[in-house]
């Protein structure tokens, strides 16, 4: 089993109406199995209301499953008596910057976590100091997170995690309210602590150049898992991924173009340097 | 930009009363409020003054900021001054059409308006040398012992320092909806009191329904970080008297028995 395994879960969100009678039913997530070994680069894809998100929020034990079963590290999300254990190790980022920043200075903000582990003082300084230097933060410590910008702040939320020193890390659109630097910026942080740390990520996006360096990508639809595979294998499926409403890279669209108006290119290019050189060995024109 | 407004009053600078634990400061304000009330005295006041100005001087702000904190009051004072001036019987000194000036009256005005102006610049100088931060970790250690008593000190102090962070957000905030609102030809300009109140409305529902979205958010965002109240919770930058602290106390001490034997033997 791997760090994040779910089996057959189901969510649903009931609605009800003012005297508490039930108005209707959503499935948000219906039967997912996954199954992420540690160490893994995980994204998951998916529209708006696909159901990637309420994901999310189980493996995090922020939520519970209607039917199912969740286990992060081989503990079941449902067990309460490990629920402070499941938060440590599976640690979560939000989309919103400014709602997941708690304390009025970096440092504080970083050190928040720890604070509630029950850390010692002494330790927690040795925390906040190594986070913050692997998210690249460490000369912005003394500063409010008010006057940072949005990928700063989220790089801040990142080490505010990686602070509690989790497993896994769950990112929930960590770049959808960020300009396409700030998202640069994030997304190089997450891919350095998967490098260096070692750390599992789970990466939840709507951008498609977010997950080029993913081992495994899940795209989701009305909370079912629709595709899996590796980026490439996923890109090469360009006319599915329409169906679902999401974008494929300017590059990967472009070749596929060409590939369709008869040009002879292999599947699923994902970045500019592989289509040149796919293109120059073709035509040899170095 | 909105952003940079400095919260409270606080006077950034490198001094001694800066450094001290929160917990002395409010100590130290609440006895220099009571010494005011103790003493009676013009020399009580002398020893009051000297007590404020040493440490106006050491904390290194500038007197203009502690003055600023006056002009607030100053209607207040001046209704305390006059009625105190004019409606203390006693023996007339000037006699003013049918208001009278008495000896005792003259005398309770002027010390009201003493005691009134150290308290404001006592307090100013607490609020000017402490970050609202620290202010609430002072408060929170202060306030333990009423944990007996089941009082939630623990999630006062949690909310307020949340309400201080999140006060330069929200205030962007209502300035964008603001701006968006006069797109739209809203008017907050014209108009009378209570049309100007009126025309509020649009901006405060979407305010208020925002800001209730972000205590969602940030309340599952603490959950996420293992925030469970303040039951084992250690602190990063934990309260602790140093040296100038106890010296400090000392030193409030001292002047606190001063107060006292002032008020006895004089």
């Amino acid at each position: 089993m791997g760090i994040i395994k779910t089996d057959k879960l189901v969510f649903e969100y009931i609605r009800r109406d003012e005297e508490g009678n039930v108005e209707g039913i959503t499935r948000a997530v219906d039967e997912v199995d996954l199954d992420v070994k540690q160490g893994d680069f995980i994204a998951i894809l998916g529209h708006n209301g696909s159901g990637k998100s309420t994901l999310a929020k189980h493996i995090n034990a922020i939520l519970y499953p209607t039917e199912g079963t969740v286990w992060v590290d081989g503990m079941d999300t449902q067990d309460e008596s490990r629920l402070w254990d499941i938060r440590q190790e599976a640690g979560m980022v939000f989309q919103n910057p400014d709602n997941q920043i708690i304390g009025q200075v970096v440092e504080e903000d970083v050190g928040f976590g720890p604070e509630n582990m029950g850390v010692p003082t002494k330790e927690i300084w040795e925390r906040v100091e190594e986070s913050l230097k692997a998210v690249g933060m460490y000369e912005y410590r003394k500063h409010s997170p008010n006057k940072l910008s949005g990928g700063q702040k989220q790089r801040v939320s990142i080490a505010g995690v990686i602070a509690m020193h989790p497993k896994c890390i769950i990112l929930d659109e960590p770049t959808a309210m960020l300009d396409p630097n700030g998202r640069k910026e994030v997304v190089r942080a997450v891919r350095a602590l998967n490098d260096v740390e070692g750390i599992t990520i789970v990466l939840i996006t709507h951008y498609m150049e977010e997950i080029i360096h993913a081992d495994m990508v899940f795209v989701m639809d009305k909370g079912h898992i629709a595709m899996e595979g590796t980026p490439r294998e996923i890109f090469s499926r360009v006319e599915e991924l329409k169906e679902l409403r999401l974008d494929v890279p300017q590059v990967t669209l472009l070749a596929y173009e060409l590939k369709q108006s008869g040009m002879d290119l292999p599947d699923g290019i994902l970045t500019i340097e592989e289509l040149t050189e796919a293109l120059a060995a073709k035509y040899e024109v170095m | 930009m909105i952003r940079d407004i400095t919260l409270g009053q606080y006077y950034q600078a490198d001094s001694v009363i800066h450094k001290l634990d929160p917990r002395v400061k409010l100590t130290a304000t609440l006895g220099f409020i009571i010494s005011l009330f103790v003493v009676q005295s013009w020399i009580g006041y002398v020893a009051a003054a000297v007590f404020l100005a040493v440490v106006i001087k050491l904390s290194k702000v500038p007197f203009g900021y502690m003055v600023k904190g006056m002009k607030a009051i100053v209607f207040i004072l001046m209704i305390t001054v006059v009625f105190n001036l004019f409606l203390t019987p006693g023996e007339p000194l000037v006699t003013l059409w049918k208001l009278t000036i008495t000896k005792e009256g003259a005398r309770t005005a002027a010390m009201m308006a003493v005691r009134l102006s150290f308290l404001i610049v006592g307090s100013s100088v607490m609020t000017l040398t402490t970050t609202p931060n620290s202010l609430t970790d002072g408060l929170e250690k202060l306030m333990r012992p009423l944990k007996i008593f089941k009082v939630p000190v623990h999630e006062v102090a949690m909310m307020m320092s949340i309400a201080l962070r999140f006060i330069p957000i929200l205030l962007e905030e209502t300035d964008k909806i603001m701006k968006a609102q006069i797109a739209r030809g809203a008017d907050f300009e014209s108009g009378n009191l209570i049309k100007k109140a009126r025309a509020m409305v649009p901006l405060l529902v979407p305010l208020f329904i925002s800001a209730f979205r972000r205590a969602n958010d940030l309340a599952m965002a603490m959950e996420a970080r293992c925030y469970r109240g303040g039951e084992n919770r250690t602190k990063m930058k934990p309260l602790q008297y140093k040296g100038r602290d106890r010296i400090a106390y000392g030193v409030l001490f001292a002047y606190f028995a001063g107060c006292v034997l002032i008020r006895v033997y004089l």
